[in-house]
């Protein structure tokens, strides 16, 4: 018989801090797992359809792929011939930068100025907003096949304009017109930008007005002291939207340069003389035309990496002259 | 750990992405006994034809009922290539596939995406030479591969307006490229403020389809490649003199004149409407396909023409009879479910006589094989008597083919619209510009 010497000591109980530390610990968990089984779906597909497609496209880019046969890995090779030997890259690089450098600025004065007229006007608003903001629900293809049929060189544009005795210009066949015809149909489809520029003007406090005119503020010094700090959120949104859309321009282009046949087999992408070789139509014509997957995807990786690298531009340069209201800059 | 798990992540994504390029399986050529008894099974077939043409096409790819009661064909249409391959990447492709663009046959073959048909040919005994006119190899065979076989095909000829040419005492079509620009020299007539009012003939570069730098290269006999398969733009001297015809042709017009002439005839749409420049007698002649006739016809165009060969470089007149070729492929994806089934309705929509008349009659297209062209009713009428000629020629021809497809043909095409418009200073420089881009182009595969 044991004595009580001998008896084995029962194990110290766990003191109550720690046992309370285990079952929060416990509950954060079963939270952070019910979390997370809420939001499965959204990862799910943010892997599928983003990480995977991001992480597959990034490894393309290094190899020689025509989606029929294995890629082989080629290195930096795609690189090397995108900024050294593709003779169409540069040209569509070119063209890119004139859409951004003239379509940007110009979309963004125009819904600024359709929308400070807009505000002006007493009767009927709803009519005219809805008349401005019309095209924007256009679908872009046959807003695109529209404006190729107006610029017809025998088109209503030009007949318009030789009434006038007014030079024709060949519009989409001439390649000095062709850009200038396209920020046509871009000023054309402003409705959307030029909403929320409204709606930015008709939110400006009134009592700044007042106060800009006890000041003895003429007009343009209430524009440009009052109403452009207060809209300039907007204008920044606009501006790093329509860089970001510049660099992906394509459609438009790419309906209206293969619109002189109905084949599309005679016309090369980009027609006239690669004046409407856009960034993206280059992407296209080597993936989809040309079966250079590889390259394609290398060139969508440097399009990408542009485009972040603008946007952090463009925010960076935003604290100087973006105002929020409340004083926060 | 987090790192470990990130790593993990990328290195299995990585994986994943490297084994994206994978699907379908080549099955080895099967045969069956057609006439044996058979469980009914549809075929599906893919093509980017459209309205009129798909109704016809698909009456004739369903009529292999009648030779095979087992055999249904689901035709399905708005399929281009892409689309097509990536079916065969996805290895889902349809039974048998049918493209409108010869120039990726190269690639087809070179890469498998169709499969050979030559065993087939091979145990059914087809003999190609005597089924075919040689011209057809051109477009379907790439390294002796014959992954694709004609359905049907297209032959380009001279289209002229015999009211205006006997208006100005030309009696004969031109035969040769000077007979050409001195014809349409005369038939050209001007507006009293100096633009055109009829042009006797539209040399500009990427106006319709038969302003291609290929087919003026035919007159020509011109090489893209030389026999090592290096570009020879500027080192075949065919393609300087053709550009050099082309130039002075335009120069002696106007390049600004042609210009808008084309812009206010609607460009190249108007290539495909009933105000077409030769179908409303704008243009006094020019080079077309043989469809031409069928849309003549269609849009009721009261044009009084007559057709034959294009005209050939002055010192070439062993072409004159020959043009270009190449029309609508069909072939055996990789991957496909049942290769014997494909291969018997691939053999019938290219082998069959019947098929192909009745095709080439609704269509207006030429028949491919020799018999069909023999049978075919469309040979009653002249005009297009003259593409089933050219077709049968055995100088005719399709570009050369490489894996790199239609990208040649746009470079170049691209560089020609630049040396009309005057931008090229340096005509040897910019060839050998261009064969630069060409070889790299190859290069990137």
């Amino acid at each position: 018989m044991a004595t009580v010497a001998e008896r084995p000591q029962p194990a110290p109980a766990p003191s109550r801090e720690v046992e309370r530390r285990r079952r929060r610990r416990r509950s954060a968990l079963r939270r952070q797992l019910v979390a997370l089984a809420f939001m499965s779906p959204w990862i799910i597909g943010f892997s599928l359809f983003y990480v995977y497609p991001m992480a597959a496209s990034l490894y393309f880019s290094f190899t020689h792929y025509d989606i029929l046969s294995e890629p082989t890995w080629v290195g930096l090779d795609n690189y090397r011939f995108m900024f050294t030997a593709d003779a169409q890259f540069w040209p569509s690089v070119r063209n890119t930068m004139w859409i951004i450098v003239f379509l940007v600025p110009l979309q963004v004065i125009f819904a600024v100025g359709s929308a400070i007229v807009l505000t002006r006007v007493k009767r009927g608003l709803s009519i005219y907003r809805t008349i401005f903001f019309l095209p924007t629900m256009v679908p872009l293809v046959a807003a695109a096949v529209a404006w190729v049929f107006l610029l017809n060189p025998a088109g209503p544009v030009n007949r318009l304009l030789g009434l006038l005795h007014l030079p024709e210009p060949l519009w989409f066949y001439d390649p000095g017109w062709t850009k200038p015809g396209l920020l046509l149909l871009g000023l054309w489809m402003v409705g959307q930008t030029m909403i929320l520029f409204l709606a930015a003007l008709l939110d400006v406090p009134r009592q700044l007005y007042e106060a800009a005119d006890l000041e003895g503020a003429g007009p343009w010094q209430r524009f440009r002291h009052v109403t452009l700090p207060m809209i300039s959120p907007v204008i920044f949104f606009s501006v790093v939207i329509g860089v970001i859309h510049g660099f992906q321009y394509f459609t438009e282009a790419f309906v209206v340069s293969s619109s002189g046949d109905a084949t599309g087999l005679d016309h090369p992408i980009g027609y006239p003389q690669d004046s409407l070789l856009f960034f993206t139509s280059h992407l296209y014509q080597q993936g989809f035309e040309g079966f250079h997957m590889g390259y394609a995807a290398a060139l969508s990786w440097v399009m990408f990496l542009v485009i972040m690298v603008c946007t952090l531009f463009l925010i960076r340069g935003s604290r100087r002259w973006v105002h929020y209201q409340g004083g926060f800059r | 750990m987090r790192r470990r798990l990130i790593g993990l992540l990328a290195l299995a994504l990585l994986a994943a992405a490297c084994t994206a390029g994978g699907g379908g399986s080549d099955k080895p050529a099967a045969t069956i006994d057609p006439n044996a008894q058979h469980d009914p099974m549809t075929l599906t077939v893919w093509s980017n034809f459209s309205a009129r043409e798909y109704d016809i096409s698909t009456a004739v790819l369903q009529s292999i009922k009648q030779k095979y009661p087992w055999m249904t064909v689901k035709h399905v249409g708005g399929k281009d290539d892409a689309a097509i391959l990536r079916a065969i990447n996805g290895g889902t492709p349809p039974d048998m596939a049918i493209s409108f663009t010869p120039s990726n046959s190269a690639r087809y073959c070179k890469t498998g995406a169709m499969q050979d048909l030559n065993p087939y040919l091979t145990n059914d005994k087809i003999d190609k030479a005597k089924t075919w006119p040689p011209a057809i190899f051109s477009y379907t065979q790439f390294d002796n591969v014959q992954c694709v076989l004609p359905m049907l095909t297209d032959a380009y000829g001279l289209y002229y307006n015999k009211d205006l040419l006997s208006a100005k005492g030309i009696t004969e079509p031109p035969k040769t490229l000077s007979e050409l620009t001195e014809a349409a020299k005369k038939l050209t007539e001007f507006n009293p403020d100096g633009s055109i009012k009829v042009a006797g003939y539209m040399p500009l570069l990427g106006f319709y389809s038969g302003n291609t730098v290929n087919i003026y290269g035919r007159a020509y006999d011109a090489k893209w490649y030389d026999d090592s398969g290096k570009p020879s733009l500027a080192t075949d001297p065919s393609w300087a003199k053709m550009l050099q015809w082309q130039k002075s042709f335009v120069d002696a017009i106007g390049y600004d004149k042609l210009q808008k002439f084309a812009a206010k005839l609607g460009g190249g749409d108007s290539e495909w409407s009933s105000s077409h420049g030769f179908e409303t007698g704008k243009i006094a002649m020019m080079i077309d396909g043989e469809w031409r006739t069928a849309f003549i016809k269609a849009d009721k165009s009261k044009v009084n023409y007559a057709t034959a060969p294009a005209p050939t470089a002055d010192d070439r007149s062993d072409l004159y009879g020959s043009g270009q070729v190449g029309g609508t492929i069909i072939g055996i994806p990789k991957g496909v479910k049942h290769p014997a089934e494909s291969w018997l309705l691939v053999k019938y929509m290219s082998t069959d006589s019947g098929a192909l008349t009745k095709l080439a009659a609704g269509l207006r297209n030429v028949p491919s094989t020799n018999d069909a062209l023999a049978s075919s009713e469309l040979a009653q009428d002249p005009q297009f008597k003259t593409f089933m000629d050219i077709f049968k020629n055995p100088k005719s021809t399709y570009k050369t083919l490489t894996p790199i497809g239609q990208t040649d043909e746009d470079l170049f095409g691209t560089f020609g619209e630049k040396w009309q418009a005057g931008k090229v200073p340096d005509l040897q420089q910019g060839l050998e510009q261009v064969d630069s881009q060409l070889a790299k182009q190859l290069q990137l595969g």
